[in-house]
């Protein structure tokens, strides 16, 4: 539950990874990958929050009811840009 | 004082429940937030797809060797705050408070480099309405790039001040012994604020700072 300890060592090694991470999209950034530079940075940048949610913010840890909160937070944000995307690209 | 206050409020069955409560009702804020940041993001995309090429050229202004660094400390002030909770959990009084106050001078860090990034984008004239001066094609565009990039680092940048104050706050309760191992759940929550604002740069760094290929 939310009371689980975690090991300094977890804490670390998921730093060591944000840090890594980090300096990797910002190398990307500097090759042309035309198109692909936004995907790579986006898909960065969600691996990067999604270790900082599950581990440093303990959702992992957590009651299942949480799940669900901030999932819905989330979900309601890719409803938005979907849908917002889905009108611009297929206006003539 | 302390000793006498109850374990939990008296509407909670148990401390644990409480302490689910507390941190269920900041992931409930914390997903307005999301929506929040949410629409100015849709906004940006919008404009962005909209404006390509202004948008790549108005980037490729902004100093990595600010946003970069700036990125790293948030990052560490989200390794001391997990580090924060972690002591607090373990009724570490000492080590609680000196990683909040560790954890809110990060975010003081994080002002000070975003203020002297701010300096820099005003002696290059890059501040909508108030000081901007474009050589390039599609001024107008470029100036609408700098107008979502300043609402989008003010209102974080509003969100790290928020942080450090309630970091300040909760370093201060705990240097009183207000946290304890049974009573933590204040620096728990604190903290999913901190690395909620931790995230949203974690998005706004690669969205402004790193548009198409430098």
């Amino acid at each position: 539950m939310s009371h689980t300890i975690v090991p300094t060592k977890t804490y670390l090694a998921i730093f060591g990874a944000l840090m890594a991470l980090l300096g990797v999209t910002v190398a990307v950034a500097y090759v042309d990958l035309g198109e692909f530079n936004l995907a790579a940075a986006m898909t960065i940048s969600v691996v990067k929050a999604a270790l900082i949610v599950t581990f440093f913010m303990h959702l992992r840890y957590g009651q299942k009811l949480t799940w669900v909160f901030a999932g819905a937070g989330f979900f309601w944000l890719a409803i938005m840009l979907a849908l917002v995307m889905c009108d611009y690209t297929t206006r003539p | 004082m302390l000793e006498q206050t109850p374990a939990h409020a008296h509407q909670f069955e148990t401390l644990e429940q409480q302490r689910e409560a507390d941190t269920l009702g900041m992931w409930t804020f914390l997903a307005t937030e999301v929506l929040f940041f949410g629409g100015l993001i849709m906004c940006y995309t919008f404009a962005r797809f909209s404006y390509p090429q202004a948008f790549e050229a108005a980037s490729h202004r902004l100093y990595v060797t600010y946003g970069g660094p700036n990125t790293a400390i948030l990052l560490c002030s989200s390794l001391t705050m997990a580090l924060a909770v972690r002591a607090a959990q373990l009724g570490r009084r000492k080590a609680t408070t000196a990683l909040l106050a560790v954890t809110a001078l990060f975010g003081v860090g994080f002002l000070i480099v975003k203020g002297f990034e701010y300096h820099t984008d005003y002696v290059e004239q890059l501040v909508p309405r108030f000081r901007f001066h474009w050589e390039g094609a599609d001024a107008e565009h470029a100036q609408l790039f700098f107008w979502l990039y300043f609402v989008l680092t003010g209102l974080h940048a509003l969100h790290v001040t928020i942080g450090v104050v309630i970091l300040a706050i909760v370093a201060i309760l705990s240097w009183r012994g207000g946290i304890t191992a049974e009573k933590y759940v204040i620096a728990e929550v604190a903290g999913l604020y901190w690395h909620f604002v931790d995230i949203v740069w974690v998005f706004l760094f690669p969205l402004l700072y790193l548009i198409g290929h430098r």
